[in-house]
């Protein structure tokens, strides 16, 4: 069993980073709601306040990791430039996608939106963090302010969603491949 | 996060906190997020732009637009927080303005809304 480190800069970046975030969100709006609901009876002890910065500012750093690690990682592999000659284009993702019209649309809308579309989930997220964490339950006063950061905190899933499901996709039909290649284990036979 | 204690209990008081702050950092993340879309759509639509972008050549045109966006975003907040950190603000038009703000980075990052514009 072997990877090669750009499959595994690969798989860190999204299921790492960018996998790890998104399934995130659901315990981030749900306390958010919790924390925000206008009926709540109860005020957040401080260790619940800890916890929850602790969460949202874990939440922060995984967005940036992943569109930073995307960008100036993966990102040069996927768009890199064969040299001249070269006709197997299967370490070069982009120029594999460009070759054929059954797939030159996974880069011209798929790639292309997913590397721009990204970045809104990290600014979107840490506006959310830091608005959550200095008003804490005082989001809900007024009620705009609650819906605006739940709004934003959503599309920022929304964000992440559109370029985790490409990401995915892209991977399957032009994979960034290449590297030099780690064992992971090896079979006596 | 099991334990909660009733009303009063630890922790500052966030309830005196006016708006402002919260209203700075909401718009400018709306402003960030268009910058992403307008940045994106400029370089896509303009090659001279294109060029001016490429600040780092591996990574191409995205580098210029992620990083100026990133720059914009973060001079919005810290001006905007000047001007209203003690304020409190009547914040309807301002989130709305926000929200539009990031439909304007989800729509001009969509190629095919691009090549629309671009009447391609």
């Amino acid at each position: 069993m072997e990877i090669s480190t750009r499959d595994l800069v690969t798989v860190l970046h999204g299921m790492g980073f960018g996998a790890l975030f998104m399934l995130a969100f659901s315990g981030a709006m749900a306390e958010l709601y919790r924390m925000s609901a206008s009926a709540a009876a109860t005020r957040p002890s401080s260790r619940e306040q800890t916890l929850l910065a602790v969460y949202l500012i874990g939440m922060v750093v995984l967005a940036w990791l992943t569109v930073f690690s995307g960008a100036y990682i993966v990102y040069p592999w996927y768009r890199a430039v064969p040299p001249a000659g070269v006709t197997d284009l299967s370490e070069y993702p982009r120029r594999l996608l460009l070759s054929s019209g059954r797939t030159s649309e996974w880069h011209n809308v798929g790639m292309e939106w997913k590397e721009h579309v990204s970045w809104l989930a990290p600014i979107a997220m840490t506006m959310v963090a830091y608005v959550a964490l200095k008003y804490r339950r005082a989001i809900t006063r007024p009620r705009r302010m609650r819906t605006a950061v739940l709004g934003f905190a959503a599309a920022a899933f929304v964000a992440t969603g559109i370029a985790g499901a490409f990401g995915a996709f892209l991977n399957k039909y032009a994979p960034v491949r290449g590297g030099s290649v780690i064992v992971l284990m090896e079979s006596e036979k | 996060m099991s334990t909660t204690q009733p009303r009063g209990g630890t922790g500052r008081d966030t309830d005196s906190l006016p708006n402002g702050p919260a209203a700075a950092a909401i718009l400018a993340a709306g402003i960030g997020c268009g910058a992403v879309g307008i940045l994106a759509f400029a370089g896509d639509a303009s090659d001279s732009v294109g060029r001016l972008l490429n600040i780092y050549n591996p990574t191409g045109t995205l580098s210029g637009v992620t990083t100026l966006a990133i720059i914009i975003w973060l001079v919005a907040w810290f001006a905007l927080n000047r001007l209203w950190r003690t304020r409190n603000l009547d914040t309807g038009g301002i989130y709305v303005a926000a929200f539009a703000l990031l439909a304007v980075g989800f729509l001009l990052t969509f190629p095919p809304f691009m090549d629309l514009l671009q009447g391609k």
